[in-house]
C-alpha cells in the first residue's frame, strides 16, 4: 500500500514561521476530505446523560449543564466523539469515516475556568481493519507535518501492556497504579509497586517485560525486535502480529521515519474505553501532546454491538498556546495616501501588494497617529496616485 | 531531526540542588560556573551541550512540564501533589525523607469524628485518608504546619519529616507514614522526544551511579 496526501504543499506557515490556527485547521479539513472523511456537523448540546455514563472517557470533569424547556438536563458538548458515536448509524459490516471541526466546553488542565476550545480531529467506526486503522494512522502524522514543524507520531500496543500488567497483578488498583506508571515512563514506580505487592505471587521476569515495555522507545525497525520478544514472553503474538501489520502498512508512506515506538502512548486513555493501538503526537517546540488518538471499540460497543473505532483529535488550542505571536507586527505594510489621490489607484496598490501575499492596510495620510498596530514597512502614494519610495 | 541540542535542566536550589548537581557532573554533564559564587540563575556549558537552571524547588516540576527545561529535579512529595504531566525517568536517592502523619505525643484517634488534619500537601492528605475511607476536614496551611495542633488548629498534621528533631521538639511524634520521598528526575514529555538522545544518556549515566 502506498499512501501519500502531498502534504508538502500544505504547511501552514504565517510570514514568520508560526502556524496560523485558521490555515491549519483549513489544511486538515482538506486533507481529511481528500481520504473521504465527511465533514461531520453537529447541535451545540447533548442530554447530560450521555457525559454523565461515560465520564471517565472525557479529559476534563466539568460540564456545563442547563434546563432546556422541557425539562431535560442538557450539557454544553465537553467532547465530541461520544456525540459522533451515539448519533451515527451503522451498518452491520459498514464503515463510517467522518471528520469534524467543533468547539468544545471544558476546564483546562493548569485552568479553573471554562473555556471554549476548537477541536478538530476525525473518526472511523463500524468495522475497522487493518487498512483504516493503518489510514487513521497515516493521516494523524500527516495532521502533525501540515503543522509546519518536526513531528513525531508515537504508537502503542495497549493489549501487550495490559497482559504485562496483569502478569503483576490481577488486583484493578493496582494494575491501575502500574498503567499509571507506564503513562509515565516511571520504571522505579513498578519496583516500589511490586516491593509492596511482593504477595501477589508476580515474579520478577513479569515486572522486567512490563519496565522493559514502558521503558521503550525508538524507531519502529528498532524497538519492534524487543516488543516481539516481549510478546513472545507474555503469551500475546497475536497482539505483536498487529501492531507489526499496522507498521508494515504505514512502511509505505512518506514520513516512516517519524513514527516511534511507544507504550506510554497506549497506557495514559486507561482499558475501560480502549483497546489495540493508541497514539500520540508531538511537534517540536510544543511541550505538550497536540494529538492524541487510538481504538476504541469498548467505548463504540455501548451503543454498538460489535461495534469497532479508531479516532484521534489534534488539539489546536495547545497549538495556538504555544506558538509564538508575529514578532510585534500586525501587518507587512502600511500604505498612506493623500486625500488628493485617485481611489482607484489606492485600490491598485492595495491590490497589488495583496496579490504578493503581503498584509496591507491602506489610511490617510495624517491620520495614520490614530492607527492601532505596527507594520514592517510603510509606503506612500503621491497626489498622482505613484507608489513613492518606502520610508 | 537534530537530536545533539543543549538540554535545559532545572535543579533545585539549596542543599539538593548542589548534591544533584555533583551527580551529574559524575555522569558527564559538567558545568563548572554553576558552583561559582555570583548571583547568576542560568549556567551554560556548550561543550558539554547542557544549560542548567536554579529554580525554587517546588517550580521544578512546572518548568519542566511547560518544557522551559527539558529534564529536571524535583521532589516525589510534588510529583504527587501537583501531578505534572512529565516523565518520571530516575529515583535520585537522595533528599530521602518521608511524608508522614504527625500528632501531639499520645492522641488517641476518635475514628467516630471528622479529623482535623493541618497540611501543604493537601492533595497527598486527601488521598491518603480516602484510601483509607476516614472523614476528614483539610486546613491548608503554607508553613509552621507543627503549631498547628499545639494551637488546636487540627488535630493532625501531614508533613514531610526528615529527622523527626522538629517534631520532638515542639512534643510531636509521627503516627503514620503516608509514603517515602525522595528526588526524582524528571522530563519533558515533548523534550524527551526531541532531545532523546542525550536525555537518555543523563538517565542512564545518573541510574548506573545512584545503583540502578
Amino acid at each position: 500500500m502506498k499512501i501519500s496526501g502531498n502534504s508538502e504543499n500544505m504547511q501552514c506557515r504565517c510570514a514568520d514561521g508560526a502556524v496560523s490556527e485558521e490555515q491549519y485547521n483549513a489544511a486538515l479539513r482538506s486533507l481529511y476530505g481528500r481520504f473521504g472523511y465527511q465533514p461531520y456537523k453537529m447541535s451545540k448540546f447533548e442530554e447530560y446523560d450521555l457525559y454523565a455514563g461515560n465520564k471517565d472517557f472525557l479529559i476534563s470533569d466539568g460540564i456545563i449543564t442547563f434546563t432546556d424547556t422541557d425539562g431535560r438536563l442538557m450539557a454544553l458538548k465537553p467532547d465530541v466523539t461520544l456525540s459522533i458515536i451515539k448519533n451515527t448509524d451503522i451498518v452491520p459490516g459498514g464503515t463510517v469515516k467522518v471528520f469534524y471541526s467543533e468547539n468544545v466546553y471544558r476546564v483546562p488542565k493548569g485552568s479553573e475556568t471554562f473555556r471554549e476550545i476548537v477541536q478538530t480531529g476525525l473518526e472511523c467506526i463500524g468495522r475497522t481493519d487493518p487498512y483504516c486503522i493503518a489510514e487513521v494512522i497515516y493521516l494523524a502524522a500527516e495532521s502533525l507535518r501540515a503543522a509546519g514543524k518536526e513531528y513525531v507520531l508515537d504508537i502503542g500496543q495497549l493489549e501487550l501492556l495490559d497482559a504485562a500488567a496483569s502478569k503483576i497483578s490481577t488486583d484493578p488498583a493496582v494494575k491501575n497504579a502500574l498503567m499509571k506508571c507506564a503513562a509515565e515512563k516511571n520504571r522505579h514506580g513498578v519496583d516500589e509497586i511490586t516491593a509492596r505487592n511482593a504477595n501477589a505471587g508476580a515474579g520478577a521476569g513479569a515486572a522486567d517485560v512490563f519496565k522493559m515495555l514502558i521503558g521503550l522507545y525508538g524507531r519502529v525497525d528498532e524497538a519492534l525486535p524487543q516488543v516481539r520478544a516481549a510478546a513472545r514472553e507474555l503469551g500475546m503474538q497475536d497482539s505483536y502480529d498487529s501492531l507489526k501489520e499496522i507498521t508494515d502498512l504505514l512502511r509505505a508512506s512518506d514520513g516512516f521515519d517519524r513514527f516511534r515506538i511507544d507504550f506510554s502512548a497506549a497506557a495514559a486513555g486507561g482499558g475501560n474505553y480502549y483497546n489495540g493501538i493508541g497514539f500520540k503526537g508531538y511537534v517540536e517546540g510544543i511541550p505538550e501532546r497536540v494529538l492524541s488518538g487510538g481504538q476504541y471499540d469498548r467505548l463504540v460497543r455501548r451503543f454498538h454491538p460489535d461495534g469497532e473505532a479508531i479516532g484521534f483529535a489534534v488539539y489546536l488550542d495547545t497549538i495556538e498556546k504555544y506558538t509564538a505571536p508575529d514578532a510585534g507586527f500586525d501587518g507587512d505594510l502600511l500604505l498612506l495616501y493623500p486625500e488628493t489621490a485617485p481611489r482607484d489607484k489606492v485600490l491598485e496598490a492595495v491590490l497589488k501588494y495583496t496579490s504578493k501575499g503581503m498584509t496591507v492596510r491602506a489610511a490617510r495620510a495624517g491620520a495614520e497617529d490614530g492607527l492601532s498596530g505596527r507594520f514592517r514597512r510603510v509606503a506612500f502614494i503621491d497626489p498622482e496616485g505613484a507608489v513613492k519610495d518606502e520610508l | 531531526m537534530s537530536c545533539d541540542r543543549m538540554i535545559n535542566i532545572a535543579l533545585p536550589k539549596g542543599r539538593l540542588g548542589e548534591k544533584v548537581y555533583a551527580l551529574f557532573e559524575k555522569a558527564g554533564f559538567p558545568c563548572p560556573q554553576l558552583l561559582e559564587n555570583s548571583r547568576k540563575l542560568i549556567f551554560e556549558n556548550e561543550e558539554a551541550g547542557v544549560r542548567y537552571f536554579w529554580v525554587k524547588p517546588s517550580d521544578a516540576a512546572i518548568y519542566v512540564e511547560r518544557g522551559a527545561a527539558d529534564v529536571g529535579v524535583a521532589g516525589k512529595d510534588i510529583l504527587l501533589e501537583y501531578e505534572p504531566d512529565v516523565y518520571e525517568l530516575a529515583d535520585l536517592r537522595t533528599g530521602i525523607c518521608r511524608m508522614a502523619v504527625a500528632a501531639p505525643e499520645g492522641f488517641r484517634d476518635d475514628p467516630g469524628r471528622t479529623l482535623k488534619v493541618a497540611t501543604k500537601f493537601s492533595h497527598i492528605a486527601r488521598e491518603y485518608y480516602r484510601g483509607r475511607g476516614r472523614d476528614i476536614d483539610i486546613i491548608h496551611l503554607n508553613g509552621s504546619i507543627e503549631i498547628a495542633p499545639i494551637l488546636g488548629l487540627s488535630d493532625v498534621i501531614v508533613d514531610i519529616v526528615e529527622t523527626g528533631t522538629t517534631l520532638r521538639e515542639n512534643h510531636l511524634e509521627v503516627i503514620e507514614t503516608v509514603m517515602p520521598i525522595s528526588a526524582r528526575l524528571v522530563a519533558n514529555k515533548s523534550g524527551y522526544r526531541f532531545k532523546n538522545e542525550k536525555i537518555t544518556e543523563l538517565v542512564r549515566a545518573v541510574s548506573e551511579l545512584v545503583g540502578k
